[in-house]
């Protein structure tokens, strides 16, 4: 399992990247927003991608609307890890097609269950 | 700055008058005064003027200036709220330092304790391999072993907990550096409020419009407690995964 893992602060992205080793998933890349990130999936071979919302030059919504909107990539399992809360917000990001919605501060345990249920989804 | 051209005519009349009174021995020093105080007057009346016109310009500025609304939002709602924001960001840090140190304070102890079972059974194994150990020294140490093995497994995975704890408690770099970031715009729109404010105090300058600049959905950041506490902001995960569940997910 590849997973990319997309935010502008490299702190949340060492924290997400060693969650996601403890839950057994060791094989991960980081970028720091979408303009980095989506030439990184285009050319990966990735297999699931975390993002946060508010980032400079790409945001994450840009991101998951340029995924969806890939043939290659269009099925991708998307988990969206953001602070922002809005209720208009998560509705968006729901209707442009995220599998999963973290709100930050989250614990190891959301992070698990979330993905937990994305998997169980798609294998369902 | 155009200033009031003096009346150049009347000028060069008061002029031709003030040089017949001078060639014309009839004329008194007081019609000469007369004439020079005419002169003056003159001069001082466009000095007025100008500076009239200058308290207007300068007073339409400040009024214009005070009517933005972007000013007086920035004084009576965003500063107040960068402060709390910034409060929010000590807060914050306050508690990451202080479940660092706690898993520290906690966790070090143990690791001590491990470190001295451990030097303690190397002593009973060394005693054993040198044949000094008797039959009932040696059950001892068996259970000992025992007991060390449970202890270690039991001790480590708590240990490991406790960097679980540590490792989350970092993701308040992000969070307040996201807030830091809000707070170091405002600080740039009030810089950049001020220099209009000393450039009307300095010269009066056409002001360009500032316009607002309106996202569609302005990004929030990082929910603060005791703010936006209106219904359309999720309160937590448990918020959000309502929502979502109602949209089908």
């Amino acid at each position: 399992m590849k997973i990319l893992i997309v935010d502008d602060f490299s702190t949340m992205r060492r924290i997400i990247k060693n969650l996601l080793r403890d839950l057994g998933f060791n094989n991960t890349e980081e970028a720091d927003d979408g303009n980095t990130g989506l030439p990184k999936l285009q050319s990966g071979n990735f297999d699931f991608l975390v993002t946060d919302w508010n980032m400079p030059g790409m945001t994450g919504i840009d991101l998951l609307r340029a995924v969806r909107a890939d043939d290659k990539l269009k099925e991708l399992p998307v988990l969206m890890v953001t602070a922002e809360a809005k209720k208009e917000q998560i509705v968006m990001a729901a209707q442009e097609g995220v599998n999963g919605y973290i709100v930050k501060p989250f614990t190891a345990q959301t992070l698990k269950e979330k993905i937990d249920k994305i998997f169980e989804r798609i294998e369902g | 700055m155009e200033s009031t051209p003096l009346n150049r005519d009347l000028l060069l009349e008061k002029a031709q008058s003030l040089i017949t009174s001078l060639e014309s021995a009839e004329s008194s020093d007081q019609d000469l005064e007369a004439v020079i105080d005419e002169i003056n007057n003159l001069r001082d009346n466009s000095l007025f003027k100008e500076l009239g016109k200058m308290t207007r310009e300068i007073h339409d500025s400040i009024m214009n200036f005070r009517m933005d609304s972007r000013i007086s939002d920035l004084a009576s709602v965003d500063i107040p709220d960068a402060k709390d924001r910034l409060e929010y960001v000590i807060t914050m840090t306050e508690k990451a330092a202080n479940t660092a140190m706690g898993v520290i304070e906690e966790g070090s102890p143990v690791a001590e304790k491990l470190g001295g079972q451990a030097s303690e059974l190397k002593a009973q194994w060394e005693k054993f391999r040198r044949r000094e150990m008797t039959p009932d020294e040696l059950r001892a140490m068996g259970h000992d072993v025992e007991g060390f093995f449970d202890e270690s497994e039991q001790m480590m995975s708590k240990l490991l907990a406790g960097f679980t704890e540590i490792l989350m408690a970092q993701d308040f770099q992000d969070l307040t550096g996201q807030i830091i970031r809000q707070v170091i715009n405002l600080v740039n729109e009030i810089e950049t409020n001020l220099v209009e404010l000393i450039k009307i105090q300095g010269e009066t300058l056409a002001r360009e419009e500032t316009e607002d600049k309106k996202e569609e959905t302005k990004l929030e950041g990082p929910q603060v407690p005791g703010k936006e506490s209106s219904d359309d902001v999720m309160k937590g995960q448990d918020d959000v995964d309502d929502l979502l569940a109602s949209l089908g997910f």
